[in-house]
């Protein structure tokens, strides 16, 4: 198309909305209808209509002279400024340039007068949408909901107050159910405003660059003109939304705002905050979770020139001084006792070996699945296929270790922080200090990374900073060292599964799934292919450690059994790995076209150099479908190396081709990075590893220089874009490096087995 | 003790106790807090900074070596009216950042490597560039260097 701002993305008209099998009688909120798109009347909740929670947004929001604050979600200055507040965070995901794209295409605002700020941490801004679009998953798609296991689960039973930023929820939910529909009504009032003070039909109107023009008379009126006269009308809450061809932000590649900052150092994060009279302190836990305090000799600490004071918690120890490097020296010259909590026996292989266990005990926690397995296993008797596959616990490595910065005075506790969650942080600090939600602070600020491991439920440095800041009378930042980080983590759980499957003519006639790890994966990880029995067992285990979601959630270790197995399944077929899961994709729909492109991209099937191979996987998450085709070698210290990596996704559309590239890039990269060398291991109850030293991370010279990234465009309900890059990542490697060397690796880190 | 050097281009005299990290004096001290913390062991490079002119990881350098030397910060790259360091707009040209984290280390890394190749080939940036970036950066930090010593364009068009 002439339009088209990406050259590598197709427009593709009318494919139509599949519905996979996994998601029958899902109710979706979002539908289509001819070209526009219309959004439920139901979607905006509670604070759509709550007047009480308006007029409180407005006095927090409407700082300026002659602002105008619409339903808490924006605001219109007299200067036609709009400002955007997004209940989401942006840790440099790019959420808040795609909000505002798609509030401001919908409002036709002057995109350069378009500004998106952090939703301040008030009940006011609870995300609403969010809430109910992830409510409205668990009737029949429960995906997102398993994703995020007790915790969000737990959110949701505290009603609204959530503001959280996980699940690639943002512009799917928030976007396509609150901004767009906020940007549509408040136009479609400034029209009506409009045509009141002209005495013109509101048809004969149209709206462009944040002003509404009466063309026959010439006249026109500016958005920051009407703002106060809009401010007071009702608000459609079903818009008729722009359809396709309309757009002008949205599907557009877009400038992020955040990025001057983040190259002069300029940006200020979490742990850069400073306050006058302010202390720093550093951390060390019980290293075997579960363990507490038993005793601490405060006094080398304390004569650490700088060091202030000792505190002790339940289960664990605080240095705070003048600067974080007396701190860190007092924390190290004190030999503190912790018990073990009886996890003192806990171990890598006694977990993998508990799991064998229970897996052969043969009485799962839940069953899913299709037709009758077990019939067709006694069928095909000893020709059975199977095959077991283990990963390790995942350590989300953001580069800005924990801080948290805490002040407690005159019964009320501010924090300065970066959390996924403002509202849940609020409230985990008010329970930690035993004060009222009503009277914790909570300032965001921007992270360095998250990946999931910054969500409330998990985080104890919200416990900690506030049982800290109770004791002493100045602001206390509490900083984490990357040890402290490395070996208290809310990990991706080390999990196990055996896979099970039989052939018929060459097709799939039976996939059994049973795997071992603490929650439910079952309709956040489906099945896409067309096998006519499938059966996917759950047996729960809970190790020491905390579980938690790690990007992508159950789709790594679930892309990394099924994509596996199935490329098994077609060398024991004797067929091709591309040819195989072709033929089980149904025709015409999104996944094999996906697996095409992606084949055709990659030129699979052309000849490669000696000793380098080609895998490829396909895994749909969180609403999107992703394929990946990598290129391996392996190197002279058998190491694996990637030489090219290519995706083809479908997320329905990407609202900002430039960071949906980038997302899909950094995915593949932290993928791969998983499969090669990331392992957190336990050793008598203790994390091993401490550090970047022992905590392989991919760096430059192992990535792929450059990731071919294609996106497909079409209709189909708007997928996720931060978590889905990652999952068919490590299985395409595996799968390459199979290719390459005829080694079959079952289980992660490849680094590990590729040199044993 | 009191130890004197100079910050990017100012003389500065900091009272610390002599194995404290430049690092630590670099934020606390002097607030340059675009110098990152990362591992405190000089394996990510989140706090790189120029030493007389050397790539540092002022993490583990105690503030005592640093007598009498120059250092520079990644507030120091732009000129003095202000303008941006050619690496700096090339970052912004390519998109790099996502989080940011690491950016202002490996921008430091990019700067030095370039001062020292001129033009580095793809072998001289997998070398020299060792720092990580967690948000997986990598194919737009190797495009921005490359468009910063005219080896590739900065192909990255989008709507200010």
């Amino acid at each position: 198309m002439a339009d088209n701002p990406n050259p590598n993305i197709d427009e593709t008209d009318a494919i139509p909305a599949q519905v996979p099998a996994k998601k029958k009688g899902v109710k979706r909120r979002i539908f289509l209808a001819g070209s526009a798109l219309l959004v439920g009347g139901g979607v905006f909740g509670l604070y759509w209509s709550d007047s009480n929670a308006g007029k409180h947004a407005r006095a927090l929001t409407e700082t300026g002279a002659g602002e105008r604050n619409f339903l808490t979600w924006m605001k219109i200055a007299p200067d036609d400024t709009v400002t955007v507040y997004s209940p989401h965070i942006d840790f440099g995901q790019g959420t808040h340039t795609a909000l505002g794209q798609m509030l401001a295409d919908e409002l036709d605002a002057d995109w350069s007068k378009v500004r998106v700020e952090q939703a301040p941490a008030d009940m006011a801004f609870a995300n609403t949408p969010l809430v109910k679009s992830f409510l409205g998953e668990m009737s029949g798609y429960p995906g997102v909901i398993s994703a995020l296991p007790a915790a969000l689960m737990g959110m949701l039973a505290r009603s609204q107050k959530i503001q959280i930023t996980g699940g690639s929820s943002a512009v799917r939910f928030t976007g396509q159910g609150g901004m767009r529909v906020v940007g549509a009504a408040v136009r479609a009032a400034l029209i009506e405003e409009a045509a009141d003070r002209l005495g013109v039909p509101a048809g004969e109107l149209t709206t462009a660059d944040s002003a509404v023009t009466h063309a026959a008379s010439g006249r026109s009126l500016r958005y920051g003109e009407l703002a106060a006269g809009a401010a007071g009308r009702s608000l459609a809450s079903d818009p008729v939304l722009k359809s396709r061809a309309e757009w002008k932000l949205i599907n557009k590649p877009v400038i992020r705002r955040d990025i001057p900052a983040k190259v002069d150092g300029s940006a200020i994060y979490g742990i850069d905050l400073s306050l006058p009279d302010m202390r720093v302190a550093t951390i060390a836990a019980a290293p075997v979770r579960g363990g507490k305090l038993e005793a601490v000799d405060e006094a080398p600490a304390l004569a650490v020139p700088g060091v202030e004071k000792v505190v002790k918690l339940d289960d664990a120890v605080i240095v705070v001084a003048k600067g974080y490097w007396q701190a860190l020296k007092g924390l190290n010259a004190l030999s503190p006792k912790f018990t073990d909590g009886g996890n003192g026996a806990m171990s890598t292989p006694s977990i993998y070996a508990a799991q064998d266990k229970l897996r052969e005990a043969g009485k799962p926690d839940n069953t899913a699945g299709d037709g009758d397995v077990d019939a067709a296993f006694k069928a095909a008797g000893d020709k059975v296929i199977s095959a077991d596959y283990r990963v390790p616990f995942l350590h989300h490595a953001m580069m800005e270790p924990f801080a948290l910065t805490a002040h407690f005075k005159d019964g009320k506790l501010t924090l300065w922080g970066g959390l996924q969650d403002p509202l849940g942080a609020r409230d985990r600090a008010a329970k930690a200090a035993g004060i009222d939600m009503d009277d914790v602070i909570f300032n965001p600020m921007i992270m360095g990374g998250g990946f999931g491991r910054r969500f409330p439920p998990m985080t104890e440095i919200i416990d900690q900073a506030a049982l800290l800041a109770k004791q002493v009378p100045y602001p206390v930042k509490l900083v984490w060292s990357r040890e402290e980080e490395v070996r208290h983590g809310t990990y991706r759980p080390q999990s196990s599964a055996r896979l099970k499957a039989t052939l018929e003519n060459g097709r799939i006639a039976a996939w059994q799934n049973d795997y071992v790890q603490g929650d439910n994966a079952e309709g956040e990880v489906g099945f896409i292919y067309e096998v006519p029995a499938t059966a996917r067992r759950h047996f729960a285990y809970k190790s020491n450690q905390n579980d938690g979601p790690w990007r992508s959630v159950n789709s790594t270790q679930h892309g990394f059994y099924n994509e596996s197995f199935v490329d098994e399944l077609a060398y024991a077929a004797g067929e091709d790995p591309f040819a195989f899961r072709r033929k089980h994709l149904p025709e015409g729909s999104r996944h094999r076209k996906v697996l095409e492109t992606v084949a055709e991209r990659a030129g699979w099937g052309s000849p490669l150099p000696e000793g380098v191979g080609r895998g490829i996987a396909i895994v749909e998450s969180f609403g999107t479908i992703v394929a990946e085709v990598v290129e391996a070698t392996v190197k002279e210290d058998g190491s694996p190396k990637v030489l090219k990596a290519f995706a083809v996704v479908d997320c329905g559309t990407t609202v900002n081709p430039l960071n949906a590239e980038a997302q899909i890039a950094g995915g593949i990269i932290m993928g791969l990075s998983s499969a090669i060398g990331e392992a957190i291991t336990l050793d008598n109850g203790a994390v091993v590893e401490s550090n970047f030293s022992d905590y392989n991370v991919l760096k430059l010279a192992d990535a792929p220089p450059v990731i071919d990234v294609h996106f497909i465009e079409s209709d189909a309900a708007m997928g996720g874009i931060g978590e889905p890059g990652l999952p068919p990542a490590s299985p395409a490697l595996a799968n390459a490096l199979l290719a390459a060397t005829g080694k079959r690796i079952r289980t992660l880190p490849l680094l590990q087995q590729a040199k044993a | 003790m009191a130890i004197g050097f100079t910050v990017n281009g100012k003389q500065v005299n900091v009272e610390a106790e002599a194995d404290t990290p430049l690092l630590w004096v670099l934020r606390e001290d002097l607030a340059l807090t675009g110098t990152k913390f990362g591992c405190g062991i000089a394996a990510c490079g989140a706090c790189s900074v120029h030493v007389d002119g050397e790539l540092t990881r002022s993490c583990s350098v105690p503030v005592s070596d640093i007598a009498g030397k120059a250092v520079t910060t990644i507030e120091g790259l732009k000129s003095d009216d202000g303008a941006l360091h050619a690496v700096q707009q090339a970052w912004i040209d390519a998109q790099v950042p996502q989080c940011g984290y690491c950016q202002s280390g490996q921008i430091m890394a990019a700067v030095a490597l370039i001062e020292r190749t001129g033009t580095p080939s793809d072998t001289q940036i997998d070398e020299a560039m060792t720092n990580i970036c967690r948000c997986g950066t990598y194919p737009r930090i190797r495009a921005a260097i490359l468009a910063a010593t005219g080896q590739a364009a900065a192909n990255i068009q989008g709507e200010a």
